[in-house]
């Protein structure tokens, strides 16, 4: 039976890499994604044929409760708050490790009691780290959601921060210590000690990081959410739990490294390095000095004529987009264009929106097909041949000080060169700086356009002027 | 030990096949695919159950424990399968 089991954990793996390797294509992933979910059946199979469950009763329990929130939070959730959804489960991923690392603390007191458990050092550290990084997933995904959300701001306070996450370690660090070598089975408190320890931890690592860089950070805890996994896997012996939670470690991690090259910054200058506003950023009066009077304002009319005569129109959407639900008036607006003759595509910055990929699943919602949204690399030299850029709530991602301006503090990051189109018209609600905390150069541009409002409402009044042309 | 330098063997292959198959994910798709590995991180979800079939070295606190990682890892399996699908179906319809 245990041999049974075994394979059927295998299997499960098999399927869940198969499962990922069907998303290298949209048109593979829907049967891919059904793939993992085969496979997590045959897991949770596999586990209760154990020969350590005898009843089911609480397990049922479990499964009905978690099933109805998870069912009803995928149901309800709109496409614009996917972050803030990814980063809740990231947390809840890094709870449920922390848990099965406690009970299974608890379980092996009572095996040891019974003789059938000898205390291992790989077992005392397994559980450690397993109690580390879910702890710290736990809270740290609940302050990313919470920043994401806009209810914690930039905190100001990053040295007292970082003074108590050395505090922290040097704990955990003379906590772990004591644990593995002195006391492991009888020492309840000093684990529930050090479970607290971890949680303030997760607290006080996101904190001091900007709302700029929760991409980076969700993807990271994407990571740990993973890593947490295979850490209870180590504690357990279950080869099944390593493997899986292996996979998502490294996807997170991948993710991770693309959105820090994409800001073109280290990892750990985006987690110690404190908010790049807050660093680097401009007070509201030298804002208010860069821009006075160089801006050319213009009106939904004039942006309707523009296109009215355009052969090919480039729409770059950023966070803007996703704030004003925009993505159905942008379709709207490139359907008349396309349905007039004009070429249509979208430029999509790795870093635009809040998470890797968030810009395409917004317009795929708008039935936006996926071969004409176009990556920074191949969409850049088609600027220059393009009439109009309309840039929709994005910043810094469009800044030409980036390329040009060594002095600027995001100078090195890869930007969508929209500057090289004929007409850039930006529709934004006002000049206040993007993340990055600066001023944006392109909106005083010679071939630059400001029509300010709501996306959405801009779009919309577009589309009606188009109508009447 | 032996048993965890095989865990840890398992480990780093399994992280290197990772890397192998997520890099030729689209960026286009990348948020799926962090939803989908919500969903697939649920896995812990075996590790609760073990500890929550009450059997003879469980204890009423551990019990409880169990439970509670169960309903956890349940609502990020459910959750992360259903809205990966309500993603995917939206890059799939045309």
């Amino acid at each position: 039976m245990e041999v049974l089991i075994n394979l059927g954990y295998l299997v499960a793996a098999v399927l869940f890499i198969l499962g990922i390797k069907g998303m290298t294509s949209p048109k593979t992933a829907v049967r891919g994604n059904q793939m993992s979910s085969i496979g997590m059946l045959l897991a949770v199979i596999a586990a209760l044929v154990d020969h350590n469950v005898v009843s089911f009763e609480y397990i049922v329990i479990g499964v009905l409760i978690g099933g109805s929130i998870g069912a009803f939070m995928a149901k309800k959730v709109a496409m614009t708050d996917m972050p803030e959804m990814v980063a809740t489960l990231n947390g809840i991923g890094g709870g449920a490790s922390l848990l099965v690392a406690a009970a299974n603390y608890l379980e092996s007191q009572k095996l040891a009691e019974m003789g059938k458990f000898a205390v291992s050092y790989d077992w005392s550290i397994a559980v450690i780290l397993s109690i580390l990084i879910g702890a710290v997933t736990l809270t740290g995904s609940f302050v990313a959601v919470g920043k994401l959300k806009g209810k914690i701001g930039d905190s100001n306070k990053v040295k007292l921060y970082k003074w108590i996450v050395k505090l922290c370690f040097v704990t955990l660090i003379a906590g772990a210590g004591y644990f593995a070598v002195e006391s492991q089975l009888n020492s309840d408190y000093l684990i529930l000690g050090l479970i607290v320890v971890c949680l303030i931890l997760g607290v006080c690592l996101v904190m001091p990081i900007g709302g700029a860089d929760m991409p980076v950070v969700v993807s990271l805890l994407n990571s740990y959410s993973g890593l947490a996994g295979a850490a209870a896997g180590f504690v357990l012996g279950n080869n099944g739990l390593i493997i899986t939670g292996s996979l998502v470690g490294a996807s997170g991690i991948i993710l991770t490294s693309i959105m820090c090259k994409a800001m073109n910054r280290s990892l750990t200058n985006v987690l110690f390095g404190g908010s790049m506003a807050a660093t680097a950023g401009v007070s509201k009066s030298e804002n208010d000095a860069f821009y006075d009077g160089k801006v050319k304002y213009s009106s939904a009319d004039e942006l309707a004529m523009l296109l009215e005569s355009a052969q090919k129109v480039v729409f770059v959407p950023g966070y803007g987009l996703a704030v004003a639900q925009a993505q159905h008036a942008t379709r709207e607006l490139a359907n008349m264009l396309e349905s007039n003759g004009t070429e249509v595509k979208y430029a999509i910055h790795p870093v635009a929106g809040r998470m890797p990929g968030h810009m395409n699943v917004l317009l795929a919602e708008a039935e936006v097909p996926y071969d004409q949204l176009v990556e920074m690399d191949t969409i850049n030299p088609e600027f220059s041949q393009t009439d109009v850029a309309i840039v929709l709530g994005a910043n810094d991602v469009v800044n030409p000080a980036a390329s040009k301006d060594p002095a600027s503090p995001i100078f090195g990051m890869p930007i969508l060169d929209v500057h090289n189109a004929k007409t850039v018209v930006v529709v934004k609600r006002g000049l206040s700086p993007g993340f990055a905390g600066i001023p944006n150069e392109l909106f005083i541009r010679e071939n630059s356009l400001m029509v300010p409002g709501d996306a959405k409402k801009v779009l919309q009044d577009t589309i009606g002027a188009l109508k009447d042309l | 030990m032996e048993m965890f330098i095989m865990s840890l063997t398992i480990f780093v292959l399994a992280i290197f096949v990772g890397v192998e198959v997520i890099n030729k994910v689209p960026p286009t798709l990348h948020t799926p695919l962090m939803s989908g590995t919500n969903a697939i991180s649920g896995i812990v979800v075996v590790g609760a159950i073990i500890s929550s079939g009450g059997s003879e070295h469980t204890t009423v606190l551990s019990t409880v424990l169990g439970v509670a990682a169960i309903a956890l890892a349940t609502i990020n399996i459910v959750a992360g399968f259903m809205v990966t699908d309500r993603m995917l179906n939206m890059f799939k319809r045309k």
